[in-house]
């Protein structure tokens, strides 16, 4: 269980949220949505712990501080932006590397790329890989986390129309063995028959 | 599912020397500005043996010290910048120990060459063998020592556009005492005396900071990262 309450944040002079308050169950989805520059981003780091709010906080299943536990499980999987991708490394080495660090098998690389439509260019650097190959190379390190809580920042950008049906597969997937998600989307995402809370952001300032 | 710490430490390092085998020119970098500084004074001062084996132990170790503040620049920008900082700081894993790895393999790749030929170059300057050895000696002590203390200073200003100076203006001073510490152990050695004090103060520093600046360096990198 997912919850944040009363988050405050100011950047500047502009106030981004106030007494924010949201919940997502196991099984359930947050869509974040609003128009660009009202803070969507920011919430998802404040809730991955990236970035540290003014006030408020977000608890996992009770325990505060989330992201900063150091012992245990991965507990979430956090997809930004930036795909987290070197340029000189292959596609395969780059995974394999976050492979390793979440302690996903090594063995069964060669399975997920193929899931993610990725088997071609897994010997190319990364950086001659098109921005929605690098999109879905940042989707595969979310499978690999077999992290409970999703946090996924646009994930449709750059993606075909095969690319956000795969996304909106793995996500029913996700939700369906009680995961939870956190979604920024302008798009609409089909999430199945999944509990979807929206959370709507102000307007920009 | 959760990681060991020694193989945590390990795959970090790993990938760090696998990014930076594909990138030459990062690691030739420092060790061409270390050889062109060192190699550039008895060009512009002096050829004379005796005047030049009084300046080596300043001049190699000063070239060193701006070699690695070169290098440092570029300690965690590329993984602030792509990503790969932010997956480390939602990762379950000790922050401070991905920082050591990652300066263990930036030394390796920008330090330890210039360890390495700054014997060579010492020749050159005509310091006698066992004042080579102490230079050595204090090098391979005192250069992770620099890239210690500078992963602090790189830590704090990876998420600023243009660092450099700043970078230097804020490192510089912490890393005087190996500098002087340094130059002082080889000297102490070419005037034919013991330099077991300077080295043994070296080797106090280099653990000093092997235990205070990774964690320094993560609390730093949160701020950057932010």
């Amino acid at each position: 269980m997912l919850t944040g309450t009363g988050l405050t944040l100011w950047r500047g002079a502009n106030c981004l949220f106030d007494q924010l308050s949201f919940a997502a169950a196991p099984g359930g989805a947050l869509l974040i949505r609003g128009p660009n520059g009202s803070g969507k981003t920011t919430l998802l780091r404040v809730i991955a712990g990236l970035t540290q709010a003014e006030e408020g906080e977000v608890r996992w299943n009770g325990a505060a501080v989330l992201g900063r536990d150091e012992s245990g499980r991965n507990i979430m999987a956090y997809c930004g932006h930036a795909t987290a991708l070197k340029p000189d490394l292959t596609t395969l080495e780059n995974l394999r590397f976050f492979a390793r660090l979440s302690g996903y098998p090594t063995g069964e690389l060669a399975g997920l790329l193929a899931t993610t439509g990725l088997t071609a260019c897994a010997g190319l650097p990364a950086r001659v890989l098109s921005a929605g190959q690098k999109r879905r190379a940042a989707l595969a390190r979310v499978l690999m986390s077999g992290a409970p809580l999703w946090l996924l920042d646009e994930p449709q950008t750059n993606l075909d129309a095969a690319g956000r049906e795969f996304l909106a597969r793995m996500l029913q997937e996700h939700l369906a063995n009680s995961g939870t998600a956190v979604i920024v989307a302008h798009q609409p995402i089909d999430l199945g028959s999944a509990p979807t809370n929206v959370l709507q952001m102000g307007e920009a300032a | 599912m959760n990681l060991g710490l020694g193989q945590l430490f390990w795959v970090v390092l790993q990938r760090d020397l696998m990014v930076a085998m594909r990138r030459w020119s990062d690691i030739c970098n420092p060790v061409v500005f270390f050889v062109l500084v060192v190699s550039l004074f008895p060009l512009a001062l002096s050829p004379r043996a005796e005047f030049l084996r009084a300046l080596a132990p300043g001049v190699l170790w000063i070239a060193a010290l701006l070699a690695a503040l070169l290098s440092l620049n570029q300690l965690f920008r590329a993984d602030i910048e792509d990503g790969t900082m932010e997956q480390m700081l939602t990762l379950p894993c000790p922050l401070s120990l991905v920082i050591l790895a990652k300066t263990l393999a930036h030394w390796l790749v920008t330090g330890l060459p210039v360890v390495a030929v700054a014997p060579m170059l010492a020749i050159t300057y005509h310091l006698p063998a066992d004042a080579i050895g102490v230079l050595l000696l204090s090098l391979l002590v005192g250069t992770p020592t620099l890239s210690l203390l500078g992963s602090i200073g790189a830590a704090l200003t990876a998420g600023l556009r243009q660092s450099g100076v700043l970078l230097a203006l804020m490192v510089g001073p912490l890393m005087l005492p190996v500098l002087m510490l340094g130059a002082r152990a080889t000297d102490i050695a070419l005037g034919g005396d013991d330099p077991t004090g300077p080295l043994y103060l070296l080797g106090a520093l280099l653990a000093l900071a092997l235990s205070l600046a990774p964690p320094a360096a993560a609390m730093a990198i949160r701020i950057s990262a932010d």
